[in-house]
């Protein structure tokens, strides 16, 4: 790295009001009826509001030609952040300091209008993003290529497949040139061969040795492209160093129940003579990692003042997607090896559950766990943990599912009852 | 301070520093003119949608001032036999269409600019005056035509322009910047207010009559002259007609406009500011 700086955030905050990210709803009337009641109010200026705080006390420093992922959880503050460092919202306090053109992709097609054509919509896009004519030019055959619509270039873009119109307010977007390149997630949309090369077009911005901010849920690309990480949690910075690690702190956390992996503050049903205390998932590795399809071993610690023979007892876990589907049961009537071995349970016993993988899509997913003895309900914790299932290249071509394509996976092959081939 | 900067580039300065609001920002012309490209692209664009997927396309810049024009000229003309200087009525009436039509079609839009392109004004950034001031650009196209069109009529009438066209530009440039100064204030405005939308078109009907569109500027006493200069738009319409037509005398009505105009222009460019940087928190 040169080691100039980039970007300099310092003590950067935003503070919504509560009630919404927005400001009161002002009407004329308002102002000129509170005018009409106090007449000197409005000189005066009105009470600091109690407020949420988006983004707070977050400081870095980003030097020239790094690839600075930013990771978190859907709140934890990233796109507020991307809005500051893209000047479209102001911070409420703190400063950011840019030593490069900016440029900045929140959103795939801005400013695309379905009446104009493909041609019309490069130059309008390209210049909304802030590429002047000349260089649009420059680079139009360029972009129709990549965007793959050459024919279509005259067409208005309402009359586009929504795959074409993805492709090619991509390939406006990924031919722009700034210094610094602010990437929200908008690798989410198109399909797989095209984020694909998506990635790839990314992948050369970042060789060229310009610096990029790129904010994804999609680990497998964070990796990829980042060189560093920032996780933000709760508006603050949690983690900052190099993307490995970023990444294993924000899946390490992934994994939660509060911060530990204690049960005890969770609702527990049942009679309680046995009880779950701790519950982990580890990967092959012994990492609190869970990706698509990568073994792993669920291990739950008891509580109880008694002794049990397992064959009397039986466990469950349940895992649900997070709108309450119940995609799979592991049960220990289903497998009967824990059963039959009469293991004695007493307190602090840790039982395992073993799988081969979880052929899931990357997502989050709810845990439910279970046991009853001779059948009556002893513990039952109900869809209060969650666990995020990272992506993995699950069937090693690197094309996975898109989301309509359904959540799960399982290795295939296709082939054909007569083998005669094409001969070249 | 936990400030850990590098020594190497304490000297070199930031090419631009984001931070809190301020109560007053600098005008920043230049990135304006950086800028300049795209206003011209949304000008276009907004050109080429207005008259897409319309039957008579860009024959509707010059019908809705004339069939105005005939309109005005039965009613006020013929009808209500208002004086019109010696200028048949209709070409009196035209020239000050004219600019009242860029006035009012270019505040439209402006006002309502900023609300209609939220959804690109909250995902990239760019001088957000542009917005406004593109809707002050997209009626010029529709007036260029309308120009010609007064140009034939006064072939038709037998009228010849005096030496006083030279000055056109001046009253053109005085026209844009009344319907700028005017449309960053509504613009603004709407943005915190969203009432102004609907007090724009009403706004608009009122001030017509308050301007020398249907009669002369020449029926207002003399002793009024000055107030009546304080709606700017009677220093350009009256200017317009000595202008194209060489009828009346500029007084000192069109000297107090072109001092409000400045008035408003720079307040309105300073409030707008202001606004601008609450924009994306508020729409």
């Amino acid at each position: 790295m040169s080691g100039k700086i980039a970007i300099r955030v310092s003590h950067l905050g935003k503070k919504y009001r509560l009630g919404g990210p927005q400001e009161p709803y002002h009407t004329f009337r308002d102002v000129i009826s509170n005018s009409l009641k106090a007449p000197m109010k409005i000189l005066h200026k009105p009470p600091q509001v109690e407020g949420f705080w988006a983004v707070k006390d977050v400081s870095f420093e980003i030097e020239e030609g790094e690839v600075v992922g930013i990771i978190g959880r859907n709140g934890a503050g990233k796109s507020t952040l991307l809005k500051i460092l893209s000047r479209i919202t102001k911070p409420t306090e703190g400063k950011v300091e840019l030593y490069g053109r900016v440029g900045s992709l929140l959103e795939v097609g801005t400013g695309f209008h379905p009446e104009l054509t493909g041609r019309e919509n490069i130059f309008l896009s390209g210049s909304i993003l802030g590429m002047q004519k000349r260089e649009i030019e420059e680079k139009f055959d360029e972009i129709v290529k990549f965007a793959d619509i050459e024919k279509f270039i005259d067409t208005p873009v309402k009359r586009y497949s929504s795959g074409m119109y993805v492709r090619l307010a991509f390939a406006v977007a990924a031919h722009m040139e700034p210094e610094i390149l602010i990437v929200d997630e908008v690798l989410a949309v198109g399909d797989a061969s095209f984020q694909k090369k998506c990635l790839g077009k990314m992948g050369d911005v970042a060789k060229q040795g310009r610096t990029v901010i790129f904010v994804s849920h999609n680990m497998a690309a964070v990796q990829n492209l980042c060189d560093l990480g920032i996780v933000l949690e709760n508006g603050s910075i949690a983690y900052n160093g190099n993307i490995e690690n970023a990444v294993r702190y924000y899946l390490g956390k992934s994994f939660h129940i509060g911060h530990s992996n204690d049960l005890n503050a969770l609702h527990h049903e049942g009679t309680q003579r046995i009880r779950f205390k701790k519950f982990e998932i580890k990967n092959s590795d012994g990492e609190t990692i869970i990706s698509s399809g990568s073994p792993l071993v669920f291990y739950l610690t008891l509580e109880t003042k008694e002794k049990f023979d397992s064959s009397n007892v039986n466990f469950g876990i349940g895992i649900n997607n997070l709108v309450d589907d119940r995609l799979v049961t592991l049960f220990t009537k289903f497998d009967h090896s824990y059963l039959n071995n009469s293991f004695i349970i007493e307190n602090n016993t840790q039982i395992t559950c073993s799988i081969n993988g979880l052929p899931l899509i990357s997502n989050s997913y709810k845990i439910t766990l279970y046991v009853d003895i001779d059948g009556e309900l002893s513990d039952h914790l109900v869809n209060q943990i969650q666990i995020e299932i990272s992506e993995n290249d699950f069937y090693g071509t690197g094309n996975l599912p898109s989301s309509n394509q359904g959540p799960v996976l399982i290795v295939h092959r296709w082939d054909q009852e007569t083998n005669n081939k094409f001969e070249n | 301070m936990n400030d850990n900067c590098n020594i190497s580039d304490k000297n070199t300065k930031p090419l631009l520093t984001i931070e809190p609001p301020k109560k007053w920002l600098p005008l920043d012309i230049h990135e304006l003119w950086n800028y300049r490209e795209l206003i011209l692209t949304f000008t276009m664009r907004d050109i080429k949608l207005r008259y897409k997927q319309t039957g008579l396309g860009i024959a509707w810049a010059v019908l809705q001032p004339l069939l105005t024009m005939l309109i005005f000229s039965i009613v006020f003309g013929r009808l209500a036999k208002l004086p019109s200087d010696g200028v048949p009525y209709p070409l009196f009436i035209l020239a000050a269409l004219l600019p009242w039509t860029l006035f009012a079609e270019g505040l439209n839009r402006s006002t309502t600019s900023m609300v209609t392109n939220s959804n690109i004004m909250t995902k990239v950034y760019f001088p957000r005056m542009i917005m406004p001031l593109s809707g002050i650009m997209s009626p010029i196209i529709d007036f260029a035509i309308c120009l010609i069109v007064l140009f034939i009529m006064m072939v038709y009438y037998g009228f010849a322009p005096t030496i006083n066209i030279i000055f056109f530009p001046l009253f053109l440039i005085l026209a844009i910047a009344t319907s700028l100064s005017v449309g960053l204030w509504l613009s603004a405005l709407n943005v915190k207010y969203r009432d102004f939308q609907f007090t724009v078109p009403f706004l608009i009907q009122i001030w017509m009559f308050l301007s020398p569109v249907v009669y002369a500027s020449s029926i207002i006493p003399d002793s009024y002259r000055f107030l009546y200069g304080l709606n700017p738009m009677a220093g350009v319409i009256e200017g317009f007609r000595w202008a194209l037509l060489g009828v009346g005398v500029p007084s000192i009505t069109v000297l107090v406009s072109v001092c409000m105009v400045i008035i408003l222009l720079v307040s309105g460019m300073f409030y707008f500011r202001r606004i601008e940087q609450y924009y994306a928190d508020i729409v």
